[in-house]
């Protein structure tokens, strides 16, 4: 029986850009917050270990990542309650927070909400992507960032995408060799991308940011492929050569450790579990939760900020998370709307300025289609159950019309990670199968507990 | 000191240079690994030429990090008797005894006569 | 429920059609806790009672025949089972409840057991336990697999599955010439007969066809574990160990409308119970939890009915679609295309029992 739950005029999940800015800004107005983070510190994972990070790290990571240390600072200082290794397991529309902390299970709960879950990686379903030795290109950053580990042979880098060749620049400031560069950005992509140019250059900062990024890995001279499809790792325990296809040829490095990247994704946990709408995003192939300007879910009271409602980037998601707070401050003690709409303005134009690029990376890095839908039947979709391409193509066949039923033929789902790492390629084979948008198929029904959380936990809860 | 496994002692990661800091010891499977304080188990890990954490509880596949955020659920191992603990949201910890996953969890059933 | 009838009709030699809702339904078979189970059903209707034991009997043929057919193995265990239970007056209360229905015709077999007559047989329950009762004819079974196997039978017997067919009306062909029944998005099919297994949805169709078969949603809240090495051999009433080597927990009862959501409050009591049932289950992980609309008659038992106005329309529900699977394909199925005489008895599950004014209901169980 929950005796006293401690309330908070906000309490926030997720301690990256979105969420520590929400936080600072709400206690511009004097709101009591709380900040939930399943990581100890602050940072999330663009800015994961900024506060340990030593100059010579900074260095290496380049000036974006080490702007989050300001961030960081203005949150130590700003009065909310930080609350790290919190693993957040249920989130009600009442707005109470269940989470897991030091093996006890807790309750808090907010007047208003800010859900600020962040991103991740984008499956890359290809065959033989289960491998030991078979990482993100984001874990391995977040690898360096956390623990200053490098890989100890030259590293092959496959995909595309802005974080890919981030990684390969952060690699070479840092003395790691890079075997290869095995990009899929070909003819296509500049096609799709060439009508956004011009929002590419409103955002020249990000734009020329990204052609020296290239410019460096060039002058480096690491063996690139560019253009190249059908990816293929392979190995029978582990890791061993990634095969591709490239100026028609199928090609094949050696290598014991890949390093796949596809985009990131929102992390939509959260948004799916309290049943909020969401659509499917066709430019950047993830769904998205629907919300009104400031972000907030129908009438709720809870906001979501962030790369968890669309991919926009560390900066923007910062001012998302400022306006998701100044809209709760204005709920909770009416601002004169004069000095409302002055920050409102101010924010927004922030905001479209860090945006303007999107559209054009979104259509330059698009990930390729048969690294979303495996064509190969062998490809493992759930990789927590090993449900295959092929079977969820069976099941389609005798009449499986969305991913709820997939769960019931084979199990699809239905494992720790609960569809994060499989959700997307499910709805996209069935939508492609069914020759029907992914909107018309949806997504995994997301039930509680968000994270696991030990029975023994649940039942020595207040 | 060779491990008891056949796995190849080339790590996939390694401290960069000039990597100061304390040491600490774990154990992985019995063998005693010296590791830099205040990282992940998953970290340190891969850090000493761990290349499969677990076997799979559906077909006893070898698996080992994928993501090391907290989503992919491949960094499974247990760590001082809890089975199934996510290795990359841990902190190495002096005297931490680490197991590889071997499938499903188990459990230790008292006896009938208990 | 109605996958098993059109099933049995199917191989009664029907042409069947089955109207399924789709992927968004409430599916009553989400919330079916899997369990094959005898023991304390019938409490107060005998012929309730002996036709739990005839489904029991019928399920082994009716698992392996369904595994021949299309190859799906539904993970059927029929090697007894438990109820636990927490005080001396439960148990008791418990003793006296089986002997009474075992007393008509003994074919409801139980035994009651102390603490230390349980611990030995299940060596994993806890303390708290004052003691149970077992009954060896109870089992369980995976019921999405079953609707799986159920599909695909019936689809081999050459019937016919509609997906997303969200039927809204039924109505008779003039006199004695079928039946119609149309979607919400336009498509109709008609039939020479016509059964009404939509569950919830029966409360709204059943009239329009002449027949009774008032029912309640009825939330149930289940909570699944990572898998786990074997270690439960036998099904409990609230906690069984699947196929897979997961450990299903229940389960809430709860009036909420037609809510299937979760609630922090169920999740943690059912939590308890688990670990003081089974301490051991303390360290291990919880990966989904979910609630599921179960479909409540007045009396907690089935109604089984051709309509008298319409002759060729039948309703037919119950909350025990997986213990009753077996007599739903091989007694109702057969009924219903003609190919049987109505089940000996089957007048007692009509639907109208619930517009005797001198009858009182509960569904306790």
């Amino acid at each position: 029986m929950a005796t006293g739950v401690e309330v908070f005029d906000l309490v926030v999940i997720g301690a990256g850009p979105a969420g520590l800015s929400a936080a600072i800004e709400a206690r511009r107005f004097g709101l009591s917050a709380v900040v939930l983070d399943e990581q100890r510190r602050v940072g999330g994972q663009i800015y994961r270990a900024i506060e340990e990070s030593s100059p010579r790290r900074r260095e290496v990571l380049g000036a974006d990542y080490a702007a989050g240390a300001k961030l960081a600072q203005d949150f130590a200082s700003c009065g909310a309650v930080h609350v790290g290794g919190a693993a957040v397991w249920n989130v009600d529309r009442d707005k109470t927070v269940s989470y897991l902390l030091d093996g006890g299970s807790r309750k808090v709960r907010g007047r208003s909400l800010v859900l600020a879950s962040g991103a991740m990686e984008r499956p890359f379903p290809v065959p033989g992507w289960t491998l030991p030795g078979v990482m993100g290109a984001g874990a391995a950053q977040i690898l360096y960032k956390s623990s200053g580990a490098v890989p100890t042979e030259p590293v092959v880098l496959a995909g595309g995408g802005p974080l890919l060749f981030l990684l390969a620049q952060q690699y070479l400031e840092a003395g790691v060799k890079i075997k290869a560069l095995i990009h899929t950005t070909g003819a296509d992509d500049y096609l799709r991308a060439a009508p956004h140019v011009l929002g590419a250059l409103r955002g020249w900062k990000d734009l020329s940011k990204g052609t020296r990024m290239l410019k460096k890995i060039r002058s480096h001279g690491v063996q690139t492929f560019a253009g190249a499809s059908s990816f293929a790792i392979e190995g029978s325990e582990k890791a061993e050569s990634i095969a591709f296809t490239h100026n028609g040829q199928r090609k094949r490095v050696e290598t014991s450790l890949v390093l796949l990247h596809q985009g990131v994704v929102p992390n939509t946990q959260l948004s799916w579990s309290l049943r909020a709408e969401h659509r499917w995003d066709e430019r950047q192939l993830c769904w998205i939760p629907i919300t009104d300007a400031y972000g907030q879910i129908e009438e709720t009271g809870i906001y979501i900020a962030g790369d968890s409602r669309g991919i926009v980037g560390a900066k923007a998601s910062a001012c998302q998370g400022r306006l998701a707070a100044l809209s709760i401050a204005n709920r909770l003690q009416p601002i004169a709307p004069g000095a409302f709409k002055q920050r409102e303005q101010a924010i927004l134009d922030e905001i479209r300025a860090h945006v303007q690029i999107r559209p054009f990376l979104d259509a330059l890095y698009r990930p390729q289609n048969e690294h979303r839908i495996p064509e190969h039947d062998e490809v493992m979709v759930c990789r927590c159950e090993e449900v295959k391409a092929g079977q969820i193509r069976k099941y389609v066949e005798v009449g499986c019309l969305g991913p709820n039923q997939t769960k019931a033929f084979g199990r699809c789902g239905m494992g720790p990670c609960q569809g994060r790492l499989c959700g997307l390629t499910v709805t996209e084979i069935i939508a492609s199968e069914r020759k029907v948008s992914p909107q018309d198929v949806g997504y995994y029904r997301i039930r509680p507990p968000i994270k696991p959380i030990t029975l023994g936990e649940l039942a020595s809860s207040e | 000191m060779h491990t008891k496994t056949q796995e190849s002692r080339i790590s996939l990661f390694m401290p960069e240079e000039n990597a100061g800091g304390r040491k600490i010891r774990i154990y992985f499977d019995d063998q005693q690994l010296t590791v830099p304080e205040g990282v992940s188990v998953a970290s340190a890990l891969l850090m000493s030429g761990v290349r499969t954490f677990r076997a799979t509880p559906v077909s006893g596949s070898p698996r080992a990090p994928y993501c090391m955020m907290g989503v992919c659920f491949e960094c499974l191992v247990e760590i001082d008797g809890r089975p199934s603990r996510q290795s990359c949201l841990t902190q190495v910890q002096e005297g931490m005894v680490i197991k590889r996953q071997d499938g499903a969890s188990g459990l230790n059933i008292p006896s009938a006569e208990g | 429920m109605g996958a098993a009838i059109a099933y049995g009709a199917a191989k009664s030699g029907s042409a069947v059609t089955l109207l399924d809702q789709g992927d968004v339904a409430y599916r009553a078979s989400r919330g079916n806790f899997g369990l094959v189970w005898l023991q304390s059903k019938g409490a107060g209707f005998p012929r309730y009672a002996r036709w739990s034991r005839d489904a029991v009997d019928h399920w082994g043929p009716l698992a392996s025949e369904l595994r021949e057919l299309t190859g799906v193995d539904v993970d059927l265990q029929q090697n007894g089972g438990f109820w636990i239970g927490f005080s001396e007056k439960e148990v008791a209360e418990r003793e006296a409840m089986l002997a009474k229905i075992n007393a008509a015709d003994g074919r409801t077999p139980f035994e009651m057991l102390d603490h230390h007559e349980l611990k030995a047989r299940l060596p994993a329950i806890g303390p708290k336990v004052a003691g149970g009762s077992w009954c060896p004819l109870d089992g369980h079974a995976n019921p999405l697999k079953l609707l799986h196997a159920l599909h695909a039978g019936i689809q081999a017997l050459g019937g016919r599955i509609c997906n997303g067919a969200d039927v809204a009306e039924v109505c008779p062909i003039g006199e004695g010439q079928g039946f119609r029944a149309r979607s919400s998005d336009g498509r109709q099919w008609i039939g020479e007969k016509i059964v009404l297994a939509a569950g919830l949805s029966n409360s709204v169709l059943a009239p329009q066809l002449g027949l009774h078969a008032p029912v309640v949603p009825n939330r149930g809240q289940v909570l699944i574990t990572e898998r786990l090495k074997k270690f439960l051999p036998h099904p409990t009433n609230k906690a069984r160990q699947t196929a897979e080597g997961t450990v299903q927990l229940g389960f809430s009862v709860e009036d909420v409308g037609l809510d299937d959501g979760t609630t922090v409050a169920a999740i943690e009591w059912i939590a308890k119970r688990a670990v003081a049932t089974f301490p051991i289950l303390s360290s291990v992980k919880l990966v989904r939890a979910w609630g599921a609309l179960r479909v409540m008659t007045p009396d907690g038992s089935p109604i089984y009915q051709e309509s008298a106005r319409y002759p060729g329309a039948f309703t037919a529900t119950s909350h025990s679609g997986v213990s009753l699977a077996g007599s739903h394909a091989y007694e109702i199925g057969p009924w219903i295309t003609g190919v049987k005489s109505a089940p000996e008895g089957i007048e007692e599950f009509a639907g109208e029992r619930f517009l005797d004014p001198d009858r009182k209901f509960s569904n306790a169980h």
